[in-house]
C-alpha cells in the first residue's frame, strides 16, 4: 500500500524515489532525449509536451491546406473525440504494449465506464452526481470488472486469453441490451448531464473548446501516471513478463498479480474514456461498443509502437484523423483530379467513383498485417520493444540455418 | 411437453451443429499444428458463401433446382468450387501472413490474423455491399417428410406430439457433414499424409528431422482447414438462403467456441463441440431466452477455458491432428 502510495504521490526523498534513483545509478535508464532535457523523468515533458500541443493544434488547421478543409470550431470538435481515442489507446497499451496481453473485449470496460456515468448523472437514474468525482468512480467500477475477468483468466495462455477477452466483449453490450429495466435496453440511456466548473458553468453542447481542454488535462494526467507506473518496478515487472513469462518467475515476479494489475489498470483508463465520451455525447447505447472499437483501438497500439505511451498516443490520434478527416479529403482530392475512367473489356475502373471511407476497416487490416510484417515495433517505436523483437528475429534466423541444411 | 418440438428443435440443432463442426475443423486443425487462433477463418466461411452466391449468379441459377440430375451435379459442382477456392484462400493467407511469423512472438500472427479477418470482410464489403444477400435455394426448403412422434401417457405425465417436419435439406446438410467429419478421421489417421500432420502437430523440428516437409504440410492443413469453411459456406447458403458480410464473425466465435468445448487440438472434440454449441444455442431459444443465446455460449466459452482448458475430449491432446 505504501508502494502504491509512494507511486501516486511522488514526493521529493520519499522511498520509492530514493530506490529508483539508487536503481538509476546503476543501471542505465530508459529515457528519450526529451527526458534527459528536461531533467530525468517524463511527467515534466508530458506536461510541457501536451500543453504545446493542446495550444498549437487549434492554431495549426487555421494554416493552409488544412484551412480549406473546414472551421477551427468543426477542427477542435474533432479533437476533442481523437481524445478519447488518444485515451484508450495509452490503456490499452499497458496491457499490449507493456505486459504483452493481447486484451480483444476492450471496449467492454469503455462501455463499463460509461454506463457508470450514465447512471450517476441522467435522469433514467434520478442521480445528479458531478462530472469530475465520475471521472474516478468509472475508472474504478471499469478496474473492478478489469480484476472480475482478469482473476480468473490470466491463468490462460496468450492466445486464450484473446478469446476470452473477445467473448466478454461480445457479451457485455449483449447484457446492457438485454436488460431493459437496468439500462434501457436497445434505445439507451439518453439526455445525461453536461460537466461544469464552478466558474465557468455548463460546458453545454455548442462549444468544443472546454472538452477539448478537459480531454486533454486527462491525458496528460493519465500520461503522467502510466510513465511513472512504466519506470516502476510494477512496470519493469510488465516487460519481464512480456519478454519471458518464465524467467520473470523464477526471478520472484508474481506473474498472476503483475498481469491483473496490468489489466484493471487498462480496463480504469478505458472507464475514464467512456465517462469523458458519454458526458460528451449525453447518450449511452450497446451498439456503440462493438468489437469494431478494440479492434480500432488495438490498430492505433500497433501502429504507434507497442510500449510507447507518445507513440501510441501519436498513432491514435493520427489514425482518428485520417478515418475521420483525411479519407473524406482523399475523396475530394481524387475526384478534383479528374482522373478519367477506365475501361478496358471487362475492366472497369473509376478512381473518383472509389469512396475510400468504405475501406477503412481495409486500411486497418492492411496496415496491422504489414506492420506485424515489416515494422513489428510501430512507427513509433519503444526503444526497448524493438530490440526485444528483433532479437527474437536474429535468434530465429540462427535456428532457421541450424535447422535447414 | 410436446417431444415433435423437441424433435424439431434437435434436428434443427443437428443441421447448425453440422455448419458449426466443419469451421470447428478448420480452428482446431490450425491450432494443433502451429498453435495460432486463425481469427480469420470465420471470414473465409464468409467469403465461402459469397463464392457460392457468385457461381449461383453466373451460372444462371435462379431457385429450386427439381430436375434431380442436375440438382446433383449442381450440388457437386458447388461444393467442389467453394472448397477449391476457400481452401486456395486458406493458402494464401498462410503463404503471406502467417507463415513470415512462424517464430515471431506469438501476439504477432495473432494481430496478422485479426487484420486478414477485418481484409476479408472488407474485400466483401466493397466487391459487394453491406447489404444482405439472398441466395438461390437450390434444394427445395418446402420439400421434406412430416411425422408425428409417438405420444404416451404415464401417471399424469403426458407427452403429446405437434407435426414434426423435416426438411430433405436438413437431411442432406447433417449427412455431409458427418461423412466429411468421418473422411478427415480417416485421412489423418490412416493416410502418410495425415501421419505427417499429426507428427508435425506434436513437434515440428522433430518432424523435419525425420524428414517431413513442415511447410508443405501446414499449408496443407490450411487447405483442408478452409476446404471445410467452403463446405459450411455452401450448407450455409442451402439452408438460410442469405449471406452477409459479417456473418463470419459471430458464426467463427461461435464455431471456436465448440473447438476449445470439445477440446482444441482434437479434430472428434471439435465435432462434437459444434453439435453442443448447436443445442445450447437452439434450445435457449425454444425455452425464450433467444436474445441471450450469443452470451450464453459465450460464458460456456470463458467458463470452459477457466475451468477445464483441456476441453471434454482434452485427453486425448498429445494425438491431436
Amino acid at each position: 500500500m505504501s508502494r502504491l502510495r509512494s507511486l501516486l504521490f511522488w514526493r521529493p526523498g520519499s522511498p520509492a524515489r530514493l530506490a529508483l534513483a539508487r536503481l538509476r545509478a546503476r543501471s542505465r535508464p530508459v529515457t528519450t532525449p526529451t527526458a534527459r532535457f528536461f531533467g530525468g523523468h517524463q511527467s515534466l515533458s508530458v506536461i510541457v509536451g501536451m500543453s504545446i500541443v493542446t495550444a498549437i493544434l487549434p492554431f495549426i488547421i487555421l494554416l493552409p491546406p488544412f484551412n480549406g478543409f473546414g472551421s477551427q470550431t468543426d477542427f477542435v470538435d474533432g479533437f476533442a473525440w481523437a481524445g478519447v481515442w488518444v485515451l484508450l489507446a495509452i490503456g490499452l497499451n499497458v496491457v499490449v504494449g507493456l505486459a504483452g496481453l493481447l486484451d480483444l473485449g476492450y471496449a467492454a470496460f469503455f462501455a463499463i465506464g460509461a454506463y457508470t456515468y450514465a447512471y450517476g448523472a441522467s435522469p433514467f437514474s434520478h442521480n445528479h452526481i458531478p462530472f469530475w468525482p465520475m471521472l474516478l468512480v468509472g475508472a474504478a467500477v471499469a478496474a473492478i470488472f478489469g480484476l472480475l475477468l482478469g482473476a480468473p483468466t490470466l491463468r490462460l495462455r496468450g492466445d486464450y486469453l484473446a478469446i476470452v477477452t473477445l467473448g466478454f466483449g461480445e457479451i457485455v453490450p449483449v447484457v446492457f441490451n438485454n436488460s431493459d429495466q437496468y439500462t434501457n435496453g436497445t434505445n439507451g440511456i439518453t439526455a445525461l448531464y453536461q460537466p461544469s466548473l464552478p466558474i465557468y458553468g455548463n460546458f453545454g453542447f455548442g462549444d468544443p473548446v472546454p472538452y477539448y481542454v478537459t480531454v486533454a488535462v486527462i491525458i496528460a494526467i493519465a500520461m503522467m501516471l502510466l510513465y511513472r507506473l512504466q519506470d516502476s518496478r510494477l512496470g519493469r515487472a510488465w516487460m519481464a513478463v512480456r519478454e519471458d513469462e518464465l524467467a520473470a518467475a523464477s526471478m520472484g515476479i508474481n506473474t498472476v498479480t503483475t498481469k491483473l494489475l496490468a489489466f484493471a489498470i487498462g480496463a480504469s483508463t478505458s472507464g475514464l474514456a467512456g465517462v469523458y465520451l458519454s458526458s460528451r455525447l449525453a447518450i449511452v447505447s450497446p451498439p456503440q461498443f462493438s468489437f469494431t472499437v478494440s479492434f480500432t483501438v488495438l490498430a492505433m497500439v500497433v501502429l504507434g509502437g507497442m510500449g510507447n505511451i507518445w507513440g501510441v498516443a501519436a498513432g491514435a490520434f493520427v489514425v482518428y484523423e485520417i478515418q475521420s478527416q483525411g479519407l473524406k479529403q482523399l475523396n475530394q482530392f481524387v475526384s478534383g483530379l479528374g482522373v478519367p475512367p477506365i475501361h478496358l473489356g471487362p475492366i472497369n475502373f473509376d478512381l473518383t467513383a472509389i469512396n475510400f471511407i468504405n475501406y477503412q476497416y481495409l486500411l486497418y487490416g492492411l496496415a496491422l498485417v504489414g506492420m506485424m510484417l515489416l515494422r513489428p515495433e510501430g512507427l513509433f517505436p519503444s526503444r526497448r520493444r524493438k530490440a526485444e523483437l528483433h532479437d527474437i528475429e536474429d535468434a530465429a534466423a540462427g535456428n532457421q540455418e541450424l535447422v535447414e541444411p | 411437453m410436446d417431444a415433435g418440438i423437441l424433435t424439431y428443435q434437435a434436428l434443427n440443432g443437428l443441421t447448425i451443429g453440422a455448419m458449426y463442426a466443419l469451421i470447428a475443423l478448420g480452428y482446431t486443425m490450425v491450432y494443433g499444428i502451429i498453435e495460432l487462433i486463425n481469427f480469420a477463418h470465420g471470414d473465409v466461411f464468409m467469403v465461402g458463401t459469397f463464392v457460392t452466391l457468385w457461381l449461383l449468379t453466373t451460372l444462371g441459377v435462379q431457385g429450386t433446382i427439381n430436375n434431380p440430375v442436375l440438382l446433383v451435379i449442381l450440388l457437386v459442382v458447388m461444393f467442389a468450387f467453394s472448397m477449391t477456392i476457400m481452401g486456395l484462400v486458406g493458402v494464401l493467407i498462410e503463404r503471406f501472413a502467417y507463415r513470415p511469423l512462424r517464430r515471431a512472438p506469438r501476439l504477432a500472427p495473432l494481430i496478422t490474423a485479426i487484420g486478414v479477418s477485418f481484409i476479408l470482410q472488407n474485400v466483401i464489403q466493397a466487391t459487394y455491399s453491406t447489404a444482405p444477400f439472398n441466395t438461390p435455394q437450390v434444394i427445395d426448403p418446402q420439400a421434406g417428410v412430416s411425422f408425428t412422434m409417438p405420444t404416451f401417457n404415464v401417471g399424469g405425465f403426458a407427452v403429446t406430439s405437434s407435426n414434426v417436419f423435416l426438411p430433405y435439406v436438413h437431411v442432406f446438410i447433417i449427412v455431409l457433414a458427418i461423412a466429411m467429419i468421418v473422411a478427415l478421421q480417416v485421412f489423418v489417421h490412416r493416410t502418410r499424409l495425415g501421419r505427417a500432420m499429426r507428427s508435425t502437430a506434436i513437434d515440428r523440428d522433430a518432424a523435419q528431422l525425420m524428414g517431413v516437409d513442415i511447410n508443405t504440410t501446414i499449408a496443407l492443413t490450411f487447405f483442408i482447414g478452409s476446404a471445410l469453411a467452403g463446405a459450411a459456406g455452401v450448407a450455409w447458403c442451402l439452408n438460410y438462403g442469405n449471406t452477409k458480410f459479417d456473418i463470419g464473425f459471430q458464426a467463427g466465435l461461435k464455431s471456436f467456441t465448440a473447438a476449445v468445448l470439445g477440446g482444441i487440438g482434437n479434430t472428434t472434440g471439435a465435432a462434437l463441440g459444434g453439435f453442443l454449441i448447436a443445442f445450447v444455442e437452439v434450445f435457449s431459444s425454444q425455452l425464450g431466452y433467444a436474445r441471450w443465446s450469443e452470451a450464453i455460449v459465450f460464458s460456456i466459452l470463458i467458463l470452459v477455458l477457466v475451468f477445464k482448458p483441456t476441453g471434454i475430449l482434452g485427453q486425448q491432446l498429445a494425438e491431436r491432428a
